[in-house]
């Protein structure tokens, strides 16, 4: 009796310590991580990164033409994806709520959501770039677009279907059409949440590399313009880090440092948002 | 309620009424098509996506044949490509992921949901979905420029030393400490996955319903026996949905590999010799083909990727469905 207890009492201890090991070995994989791109990160942030464009080798210069050709296109990506995503969020939870369409859009969507980014950047290459017969900064921003979409379309859904039925009803009892029921009532009522949706969706695209690669390209001198290939940090980084060049080398940490920033500065940001929503409810 | 004299009394606007009920049955219509036009859209961009990579790879796969999965050729003078190299490391690359990660995110989940005190769960679950967040390229980064370093200082030689002259497994531990490899690259990527897996987990094992969890501590169970027999029996199949998804995440990953696999076209057993995946292929040499074949072969890889992550990712998502549909009976 006594050596079953002590046995199940030490078989519990055991997996009480190994758990707590598991998590403090993640979380020192991910400190390790995190402290090795703010230390090089910051040591290589100088003023010349916010005003000079990407150098030859083995010379000084900043990242001014990555952040302004990644503003571009992450702009692009936004205004193209989000009235898409919106649209289709609200046609999965205000026009197809249960039936089997809009299930099968929404397994397609979380589908989308995992797939492998790499793969839209061909899929954008083979839309755009190889008809054209140019890299482009338009087609950067599509491949981003496709990405942000799922995003958008996943949490409007989600946030639509939250919303409380009291609110359509009453606005419906009104004789107020539907569309204006969705764009001045529910929409207004989500917005907290749409905005999250976008957020989260701009910080998955603004470090995304593999699509850029076949789409955007990269651009050595300064273009604001999406009409040919366009600058962009994260190709500036996988192509500084994987060159022999010192200078290089620390550019590409500074860009790192600053995605790294810029993307968790978002994920904050719209949590926040979205804990703010729940208070107030 | 018209009391003010100075302002006239205002006549019934029917008419503007009429043009609005019309206009607002119109402006209902396009609604409703542009938001169906969304959700088609959404509905054929999969298929679009796949075909438009079949369509891209037809040359190669007409040139090839069913030999593109079985060559391990890779030879841009020669225009003879082969598939194998290829998915021969997103597969051994994504299974080392796996091996490291699941064990780990397991006890991640269960240490946030049955052991951690209340007060530490949201910071520490927060960490982890943060560090979810951070772009790949990041991780691909600190692999190049610190872990290889220090695979090849530190853990290589002891492998090479230990492990290589053991029969049987003594062949994938073998050749020169160099840092890039299978080896290293299925680490990082393991240390990439861990945040998704133990955050579907922890979402999975905080939906069994409490009432089960305390039937089993009111008998007089341990925490750990709450695990074995309520918990991960009740989740089992979105535990393993868990694992498709993040096995999806690991087979597509591109930058965090692409750095550390060496971009070697051989078939080596070794797991210190460098390496390829589809996706490192990819992002290495697709701006570097310069014939047709070779663009064609390269993307031939990728529909082949996306069909190995389609699949991956439907079973992990028919398998998470089932906690979800039994979370709505119960709830």
């Amino acid at each position: 009796m006594s050596t079953l207890y002590l046995r199940r009492r030490l078989a519990n201890r055991a997996m009480v310590v190994l758990s707590t090991l598991a998590t403090a070995f993640g979380l020192f994989w991910l400190g390790w991580i995190m402290l090795t791109t703010l230390t090089n990160g910051f040591a290589a942030i100088s003023a010349k990164l916010f005003t000079q464009m990407t150098p030859p080798p083995g010379s000084d210069g900043g990242l001014l033409n990555a952040f302004v050709g990644s503003i571009v296109m992450v702009g692009i990506a936004v205004v193209v994806g989000t009235p898409i995503g919106v649209l289709a969020g609200t046609f999965l939870a205000e026009f197809h709520r249960r039936s089997r369409l809009g299930s099968t859009i929404r397994f397609i969507n979380d589908i989308l959501l995992s797939a492998p980014s790499i793969v839209v950047g061909l899929f954008v290459y083979e839309l755009v770039v190889r008809p054209i017969g140019h890299f482009s900064g338009w087609a950067g921003g599509l491949a981003l677009s496709i990405i942000l979409l799922p995003v958008v379309v996943r949490t409007t859904d989600e946030m639509l279907q939250l919303l409380p039925s009291n609110l359509r009803e009453a606005a419906f009892s009104l004789g107020i059409p539907k569309w204006k029921v969705v764009t001045a009532v529910l929409y207004r009522a989500a917005s907290a949440g749409l905005l999250t949706g976008v957020l989260l969706a701009v910080a998955r695209i603004s470090g995304e590399t593999a699509p850029l690669l076949f789409t955007a390209l990269n651009n050595q001198y300064w273009s604001s313009s999406p009409n040919g290939p366009l600058a962009n940090v994260p190709v500036v980084i996988f192509q500084f880090a994987m060159s022999p060049y010192a200078s290089w080398h620390s550019l590409a940490w500074a860009g790192a440092l600053m995605v790294t920033l810029f993307v968790l500065g978002l994920a904050i940001v719209s949590r926040a948002i979205l804990n703010r929503g729940k208070v107030s409810q | 309620m018209n009391t003010n004299p100075a302002v006239p009394r205002m006549q019934p606007p029917v008419r503007r009424l009429r043009q609005r009920w019309l206009s607002d049955a119109t402006a209902d219509k396009v609604f409703g098509t542009l938001s169906a036009g969304a959700g088609y859209l959404v509905l054929g961009l999969l298929s679009a996506t796949a075909l438009s990579m079949l369509w891209g790879g037809r040359q190669a796969f007409s040139t090839f044949g069913w030999h593109f999965f079985t060559s391990t050729d890779w030879d841009p003078v020669t225009k003879r490509f082969g598939a194998l190299v290829p998915i021969y490391g997103t597969v051994v690359s994504s299974t080392i992921a796996i091996v490291i990660a699941v064990p780990i995110s397991l006890g991640i989940a269960i240490f946030l949901t049955e052991i951690a005190p209340r007060w530490l769960r949201t910071p520490i679950g927060t960490a982890i979905e943060l560090l979810a967040a951070i772009p790949s390229i990041i991780y691909g980064m600190w692999g190049l420029f610190v872990f290889v370093p220090f695979m090849s200082t530190h853990i290589q030689p002891w492998l090479i030393d230990h492990l290589g002259p053991v029969p049987l497994i003594g062949g994938m531990f073998q050749g020169a400490p160099i840092g890039i490899g299978m080896l290293t690259a299925g680490i990082i990527l393991a240390v990439m996955i861990v945040p998704f897996i133990s955050a579907v987990m922890r979402d999975v094992f905080a939906a069994v319903p409490q009432g089960l969890k305390d039937g089993c501590i009111a008998m007089g169970s341990t925490t750990w026996e709450v695990i074995r027999h309520v918990v991960v029996p009740y989740t089992r199949s979105a535990v393993i949905g868990a694992v498709f998804l993040g096995l999806g995440r690991a087979l597509g990953e591109t930058m965090a590999v692409t750095f550390v696999l060496g971009n070697a076209h051989d078939l080596k057993l070794s797991l210190l010799e460098p390496g390829n995946s589809i996706a490192a292929a990819l992002a290495n040499e697709f701006t570097e083909a310069d014939s047709d074949i070779y663009l064609s072969a390269l993307i031939a890889l990728g529909f082949v990727l996306f069909l190995v992550t389609l699949v991956t990712l439907t079973i992990a998502k028919l398998l998470l469905l089932t906690v979800d549909q039994r979370a709505a009976r119960a709830g």
